[in-house]
C-alpha cells in the first residue's frame, strides 16, 4: 500500500501574525509541517513500522521553493520522498487541483490530509481534492489502521465514533486522536533526509474561486474585570445580570 | 436564483444549530431577492420538518432512502442535485464535521468558491466578499469570491436565530445517486452526554487541575451549570481526559456563551479555539497568565478554593 500525506507549510502557531496589505510579513516567521499534517505523516510511518504492509510514503506541498525546509522535516521524519508543485497554493480549489495532478501521476491507495491548514483554515482541500479525483472520502478521522491489508477507518461523531471500512484508493481528512505525539526527526533521519528524492512538478493551469482582498485586525479586548477570590457572588453576579450567560 | 440550505439531522432530528442555520440563509435570501429552500436528508419525523417553517423556507426537500450511512459521495451527489433543481446561487452548511466533509465536494460540482467558517452575512454581494476568521483565529480574511455560484459554511452558535415563517412544503425529491463506497462495520456511541460542540457553557480545566482524581469539582461545576467540559491539549494528551474534551486550535474550536477556564494558562493554541466566545471567565493562580488578556471576567485565585466556593454560590439560586 502507497500512502500520499498532503503537506501544508504554516507559520509556527505562536507566530503574532502582521500584514503588509494581504500578505503576511515573513520576516522572523518561523515555518512548520502543518500540525494535522504533522500527526498524518506520524500515523503512516507507524503504519509502515508495524509491518501493516505500507509500501512506501510520499509527502506532496503545493508552494514555491521556500516550502522545501518543511517537506525535508517530513522526509526527516522517515516519509520516502517528496513532491513540490511549484507555485503559490493561491487558493483551496486551485491546491486541489495541483494535487489532483500529483495523485494522477502517482499509485496511491490512501491520501491523507490534515483537518485545515493552520494559515487560511480552508477546511477544504481534502474534501475537493476526493471530489476532483472521484475518489471516495472520509472526513473527521481520527484512526487508521490496516487489519488484514483493508484500511479500517474511526470517524468522530457526535458523542463517540463509527468504525468504518471504505473502498480504495480513499482521501482522508484527519483530526486529533490519529496519532499522539507528532514524530521528532533524529539526527539520523535528519541526515538521511538531505539526500532523499524531492522532485518539483511544475503546476497546471486551474481557477481560482476565491481570494483575500483585506485583512481586519479583530476589535481589542475590553480589559478584563477582575474579582476578588472571597467575592465569588460578585463573579456570579456579574454573569447572570450583567453579561445574562447563565 | 436561490439560496438552498443544507440541515443535517440526528437520528431524525434537528438541533438549534438548524434554526441558526435557516435563520442565516433567509437572511442572505432577502438580500439577494430570492427564495430559501431548505434540504434534509434520511429519515425524519414529519413534526420536526414542521417545526422548520417558523424559519422561513419556501420548500422542504427530503430525500429518504440511502442516507443510512454518511457516504459523502451520495450526499453530495443528493445536495448538489437539489441546488440544481432550483438554480441555488448559495449553498450553506454548518461547519461541523458533516458540513466540513461534504462542501469541498458539492463546492467542485457546482464549481463554487468555498469559504467555510463564517459567522457573519457578506461584507457585500456585489462583489462578493465575506469575512472569515484566519490564521487561527488571529486576524480576519475579507474573502471575495469569484464564482458565480458561493457555497459557505456557518460556525454553530455564531448567528441570530430569527424566526420568520415560510411556506415550508415539503417535497420528495427523486435523485440519481451513485453507489456507496462506505460502509459503517460498528458504532460506538453514548448518547443523552451534552456535546462540547452543542453546548451553550462550557467548563474547561487545564494542567493546574495537577491530575485527573481533581475532575470531579469540574464535573460537579458542569452539572450545576448545565454546561458541558472540556480541557487544554496536555490535559488530553495526558489521558487526564478523553480526547474529545480537548479544546483549541488542534481540538475542538468552539464558540460557546460561556467559556469558563480553570487552571488553563491561556496559550495562543488554545484561546484560537474560544476567542469566538461570547464570555470567557478565567480562575488561575498566577494573575499575569495569558488567559486573562482574552476573558472578559476572571479571578486570581487557587481553583481548588474558588471552583467549590463557586458550586455553592450557584447552588443557592
Ligand atoms: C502545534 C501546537 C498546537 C497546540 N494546540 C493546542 C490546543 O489546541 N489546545 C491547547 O490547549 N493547547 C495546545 N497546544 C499547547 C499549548 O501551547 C499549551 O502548552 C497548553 O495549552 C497549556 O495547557 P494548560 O494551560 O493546561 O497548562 P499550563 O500552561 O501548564 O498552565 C497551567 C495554568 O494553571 C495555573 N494554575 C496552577 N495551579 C493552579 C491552581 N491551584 N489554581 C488556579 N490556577 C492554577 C497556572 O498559573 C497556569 O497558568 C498546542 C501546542 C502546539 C505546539
Ligand atoms: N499548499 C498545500 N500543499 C499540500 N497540501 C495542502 C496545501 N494546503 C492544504 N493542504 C492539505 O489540505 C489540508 C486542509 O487544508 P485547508 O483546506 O487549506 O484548510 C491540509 O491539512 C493539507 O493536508
Amino acid at each position: 500500500m502507497n500512502i500520499l500525506v498532503c503537506v501544508s507549510n504554516v507559520p509556527d502557531t505562536t507566530t503574532k501574525v502582521k500584514f503588509n496589505g494581504t500578505q503576511l510579513v515573513t520576516e522572523g516567521v518561523q515555518w512548520i509541517v502543518n500540525p494535522w499534517d504533522e500527526l498524518a505523516i506520524t500515523r503512516a510511518l507507524e503504519l509502515k513500522e508495524s509491518g501493516a504492509g505500507v509500501d512506501k510514503i510520499t509527502i506532496a506541498t503545493v508552494g514555491l521553493v521556500g516550502v522545501e525546509p518543511t517537506m525535508r522535516k517530513g522526509l526527516a521524519m522517515g516519509a520516502d520522498d517528496a513532491i513540490r508543485v511549484d507555485s503559490d497554493p493561491k487558493d483551496a480549489f486551485y491546491t486541489a487541483s495541483q494535487l489532483a495532478e500529483v495523485v494522477k501521476a502517482g499509485n496511491y491507495d490512501l491520501i491523507m490530509t490534515g483537518f485545515e491548514s493552520a494559515d487560511y483554515n480552508g477546511i477544504s482541500v481534502g474534501a475537493m481534492l476526493s471530489e476532483l479525483m472521484g475518489y471516495a472520502s472520509v472526513g473527521a478521522v481520527s484512526a487508521v489502521n490496516i487489519i488484514d491489508g483493508k484500511l479500517q477507518i474511526d470517524r468522530e461523531i457526535d458523542g463517540g465514533k463509527e468504525v468504518l471500512s471504505v473502498e480504495t484508493p480513499l482521501v482522508v481528512s484527519v483530526q486529533k486522536g490519529i496519532a499522539i505525539d507528532p514524530r521528532i526527526p533524529a539526527m539520523r533521519g535528519i541526515m538521511m533526509a538531505r539526500r532523499k528524492p524531492l522532485k518539483v512538478l511544475a503546476p497546471v493551469d486551474a481557477d481560482v474561486y476565491t481570494e483575500i482582498v483585506e485583512i481586519e485586525l479583530p476589535k481589542a479586548k475590553s480589559a478584563v474585570k477582575l474579582f476578588d477570590a472571597e467575592d465569588v457572588a460578585g463573579l456570579v453576579d456579574a454573569l447572570r445580570n450583567e453579561a445574562n450567560v447563565i | 436564483m436561490s439560496v438552498l440550505v443544507y440541515l443535517e439531522n440526528w437520528d431524525g432530528k434537528f438541533k438549534k444549530v438548524s434554526h441558526e442555520l435557516l435563520s442565516y440563509g433567509k437572511s442572505l435570501a432577502d438580500k439577494m431577492g430570492v427564495s430559501m429552500f431548505a434540504l434534509s436528508l434520511g429519515a425524519v419525523d414529519s413534526n420536526e420538518l414542521e417545526s422548520l417553517k417558523a424559519f422561513g423556507p419556501e420548500k422542504i426537500f427530503i430525500a429518504t432512502n440511502g442516507f443510512e450511512t454518511l457516504d459523502n459521495e451520495v450526499f453530495a451527489a443528493a445536495i448538489s442535485q437539489a441546488a440544481e433543481k432550483e438554480d441555488a446561487s448559495m449553498v450553506v452548511f454548518s461547519q461541523d464535521n458533516v458540513g466540513n466533509a461534504l462542501a469541498g465536494h458539492v463546492a467542485v460540482k457546482l464549481k463554487a468558491g468555498l469559504v467555510s467558517a463564517v459567522s457573519a452575512l457578506p461584507v457585500s454581494f456585489d462583489p462578493f466578499i465575506i469575512k472569515k476568521k484566519i490564521y487561527t483565529n488571529k486576524v480576519y480574511g475579507h474573502v471575495k469570491v469569484n464564482t458565480d455560484k458561493k457555497v459557505l459554511s456557518l460556525s454553530k452558535n455564531t448567528y441570530e436565530i430569527i424566526e420568520n415563517p415560510g411556506a415550508g412544503e415539503v417535497e420528495e425529491l427523486s435523485l440519481d445517486l451513485p453507489v456507496a463506497k462506505t460502509k459503517v462495520e460498528s458504532v460506538d456511541k453514548v448518547t443523552g452526554k451534552l456535546l462540547l460542540t452543542d453546548a451553550e457553557l462550557v467548563v474547561s480545566a487545564g494542567r493546574g487541575l495537577k491530575g485527573p482524581e481533581n475532575w470531579g469539582m469540574i464535573e460537579e461545576l458542569a452539572q450545576v451549570l448545565g454546561a458541558a467540559t472540556g480541557c487544554s491539549r496536555p490535559v488530553s494528551d495526558e489521558g487526564w481526559r478523553p480526547h474529545t474534551e480537548h479544546v483549541g486550535q488542534t481540538g475542538k474550536i468552539i464558540a460557546p456563551n460561556l467559556y469558563l477556564a480553570i487552571g488553563i494558562s491561556g496559550a495562543i493554541q488554545h484561546v484560537g479555539g474560544i476567542s469566538n466566545s461570547k464570555c470567557i471567565v478565567a480562575i488561575n493562580k498566577d494573575p499575569d497568565a495569558p488567559i486573562f488578556e482574552v476573558a472578559d471576567y476572571g479571578i486570581v485565585g487557587d481553583a481548588f478554593k474558588v471552583v467549590p466556593e463557586l458550586i455553592n454560590e450557584l447552588k443557592k439560586a
